[in-house]
């Protein structure tokens, strides 16, 4: 018995059915999948640049005979949404399963996608368990269909399932002897003459996942009060258990293609049918089309995640809800002291400069009391926008300069592409590489440009300067974040050239070096005219207390999380903070 | 606890130790042969937001989430997020609070005051509140970041697990060199007299 994360149990289930690779990009919820493969001897568990490389590379494995698997979060399955799509086609020679985990209610996410429409739109089978024994479980279970039907399987997780720890019962590892690779252009190489008779075998394929399902003890009818019928998947059974003990529950862990038959009947057994489920009204809408009266949730629970109370109230029955206290003073997420992001922005926002931002910890600029980002859409977009923006800003006389900003696992990720596209249609986007070393906000994994595996081992480093070079820009300037002063010498001269350039501010994250000695910052009393200048860094380190002239803020330092970085030290303007020992 | 599953939520800012405080407990409750469900939400920023761990556990446990109005019991590790969290207490629940403030960002940079009172705003909802002077007694323990396994001594006395569990617990979690001063930090927090404010 191990008490386990959705995502550790997935790692284990791998584990046990043999999977030999497999391949991921970090992504909360998804991130640990990985991390715990990596640990274990006999798999080759790697991090890819980006979602689509890493779907390709467990692609070819199970092409070439042996179970592989790659792992993302929601958003990462829009990158290799073009590699799955095909996949779909072809199927493979070994067991291909694919990780999508959502991230209902956002906790750490730039949308709020419901990827069963994937599974659909793409005619592959998805699975959907609902506590961390089932996705051990049903990671086993995803391999078996995938090589019966030779499909790709994705199994989709939400956050709940992903990061919620359950009691798993472990199993032992089962053998699974290589396949062996039988060239198949027919099958594999997808020219329009040989895809258009695999769609045929597509679609005959999804009436056989159909029959199975009907059949699959994935799909269970726990036997109740039949004046109520409740179907619900992953973890909304769990919720809608526990709102109502008593009904009729249809679980589907197999939540498409759905079993037709299976829910005709359900739905003839009980009173009142109701779907239960998180985001889009995806089962709903499936079932509705079966010709079947449901009722389903109403649309303000299209938003955010479930809880038992929510789902109790959506069943008519009632559910104590109490209300938050109200004026707390927020916590929000915030950058760590002496993070070397910081600094950056605060130049940044010195130069009144338009920030085409990214996703990774650097985002959290956009909140107080560094207010210093303007767009962020998905990983690699900035420089696409930085680059579109200036244009629109040279039509419309707009004189404000414009950078893309975005960390180095990102660049690596998607920003390479759209920076070849600026040197190649003649722009003169800057681009600010903020390299600290890691990919820093999923929880410091590697990536190519740190010259370590997933597994801690040295391996080639790529070096970012050559790369941007060899995309075409001359102008490559490495500037160190600690040092305000020439970092914005460095940042004006590049934003003021009529030629494309990269500045790659380079520090490795804080949280790399911690357990470093530091000095930290020290306030001098007598020469703080308590001007807030120091406070505007954002610096978790840095307090305010109104003990300045009209009851000002006077900056006051906690020594404990200091990281020393020297920031609000260059950033005053009297002199009034040091960096040495008293 | 009179129904059958306990729900425990547990709040406080990223970097206290919660995460590994929550393990424990339910390290310690699976070792009691009992069902048990975590979920806790990372990702975002690495240190300082605030953080929440729902435990529940019973015979039988399905949903992983607390509903608002549905927690016996709350553990704060500070006193701010006792408030941020209170009503996902059930009316008549005990909450635990640390006695440690940490001012958030808001509060940092000014446009916001702490709240004061915290305690005993808590107690006018009609919770059950015990103060749990846990850095302190971490402090005596002899290592400052054992604060949240102070909490979980404090814990233990109002939940049916057999010391040897917790202690099996904390044996398997902690790195080795860290053993003892965490495990004296539970003995410490089990022992320690909280000041309650409502008798619970």
């Amino acid at each position: 018995m191990r008490f386990l994360s959705g995502n550790e149990a997935i790692a284990r289930g791998a584990y046990e059915a043999g999977v030999k690779l497999a391949a991921a990009y970090p992504g909360t919820p998804s991130t640990e999948i990985l991390e715990a493969l990596a640990t274990y001897d006999g798999i080759h568990a790697q991090w890819s640049p980006n979602e689509k490389v890493a779907l390709d590379v467990a692609f070819g494995a199970a092409l070439g005979g042996v179970r592989a698997m790659a792992a993302m979060k929601h958003v990462g399955l829009n990158v290799a949404a073009d590699s799955l799509f095909t996949i779909s086609y072809t199927g493979s020679t070994a067991g291909l399963v694919v990780i999508s985990a959502d991230d209902p209610a956002m906790h750490s996410s730039q949308n709020e996608q419901d990827n069963r429409h994937y599974a659909r739109a793409a005619k592959v089978p998805m699975l959907e368990p609902a506590d961390s024994q089932e996705a051990k479980d049903f990671v086993l279970e995803a391999f078996r269909i995938s090589e019966e039907f030779d499909t790709p399987v994705l199994l989709r997780t939400t956050t709940r399932i992903s990061h919620g720890k359950s009691v798993v019962r472990l199993g032992k590892p089962v053998s699974a002897a290589p396949r062996h690779f039988e060239r198949d252009t027919r099958k594999y190489v997808m020219i329009p003459g040989h895809a258009r008779p695999r769609h045929v075998v597509v679609e005959e394929r999804l009436e056989r996942l159909r029959e199975f399902s009907n059949r699959s003890p994935l799909n269970r009818v726990e036997m109740g009060d039949p004046s109520i019928g409740i179907i619900a998947a992953g973890v909304a059974y769990q919720y809608a258990r526990d709102a109502r003990p008593d009904a009729w529950l249809l679980r589907l862990g197999m939540s498409y293609p759905l079993p037709d038959e299976l829910i005709r009947d359900f739905a003839s057994r009980v009173k009142r049918l109701y779907v239960i489920e998180e985001l889009d009204p995806f089962l709903e809408t499936e079932i509705a089309a079966m010709g079947i009266k449901v009722r389903g949730k109403p649309p303000a629970m299209q938003l955010g995640e479930l809880d038992a109370g929510a789902v109790a109230a959506a069943l008519g029955g009632r559910s104590p809800r109490t209300q938050p206290v109200a004026d707390l003073p927020g916590r929000p997420p915030v950058l760590c002291p002496g993070c070397p992001h910081s600094g950056v922005f605060h130049v940044l926002r010195k130069l009144k400069a338009v920030v085409a931002g990214d996703i990774g910890c650097y985002t959290l600029s956009v909140l107080p009391p560094l207010e210093c980002m303007d767009t962020c859409v998905c990983m690699g977009a900035s420089v696409g926008h930085a680059s579109g923006l200036e244009r629109a800003f040279a039509v419309a006389g707009d004189e404000r300069p414009v950078v893309a900003a975005l960390g180095d696992s990102t660049f690596v990720h998607a920003g390479i592409t759209p920076l070849i596209d600026v040197v190649y249609n003649q722009g003169c986007t800057t681009v600010i590489i903020l390299d600290n070393r890691t990919t820093a906000m999923t929880g410091r994994q590697n990536h190519p440009a740190t010259g370590r595996t997933a597994r801690g081992e040295e391996t080639h480093e790529l070096d970012l300067e050559a790369l941007c070079r060899a995309c075409g820009v001359d102008d490559v300037a490495v500037a160190d974040p600690y040092d305000l002063g020439a970092l914005e010498q460095t940042l004006k001269r590049a934003i003021s050239a009529r030629h494309p350039s990269v500045v790659i501010t380079r520090r490795e994250c804080v949280l790399l070096t911690r357990g470093a000695r530091r000095i930290p910052a020290r306030v001098i009393e007598d020469a703080c005219v308590a001007c807030g200048l120091c406070l505007s860094l954002g610096c978790p380190a840095l307090g305010g207390t109104p003990t300045g002239p009209k009851g000002r803020l006077k900056p006051v330092v906690a020594v404990e999380l200091c990281a020393g970085c020297g920031l609000c030290a260059q950033i005053c303007r009297h002199e009034a903070i040091v960096m040495e020992r008293i | 606890m009179s129904s059958a599953t306990t729900s425990i939520m547990m709040a406080g800012v990223g970097g206290q130790g919660i995460i590994l405080a929550s393990e424990v407990l339910c390290h310690a409750l699976m070792h009691a042969g009992l069902d048990v469900k975590k979920s806790e939400v990372h990702g975002m920023a690495q240190r300082g937001g605030s953080v929440r761990t729902d435990v529940r556990f019973g015979d039988k446990i399905y949903a992983p989430l607390i509903s608002a109005g549905a927690a016996d019991i709350l553990v704060a590790f500070e006193q701010l997020e006792a408030l941020r969290y209170l009503h996902f207490l059930r009316p008549d629940g005990l909450v635990l609070v640390s006695a440690e403030c940490i001012a958030p960002l808001t509060v940092l940079t000014g446009p916001h005051p702490y709240p004061e009172s915290i305690p005993d705003r808590v107690a006018e909802s009609g919770a059950a509140v015990q103060l749990v002077d846990a850095p302190a007694i971490a402090e005596r323990a002899g290592n400052v970041r054992t604060a949240g396994i102070a909490l979980m001594g404090a814990l233990s006395n109002h939940i049916a697990v057999p010391a040897a569990a917790w202690r099996k617990a904390i044996l398997s979690l902690v790195p080795e060199r860290f053993r003892d001063v965490n495990l004296d930090a539970f003995r410490r927090g089990r022992r320690a007299k909280p000041r309650g404010l409502n008798a619970p």
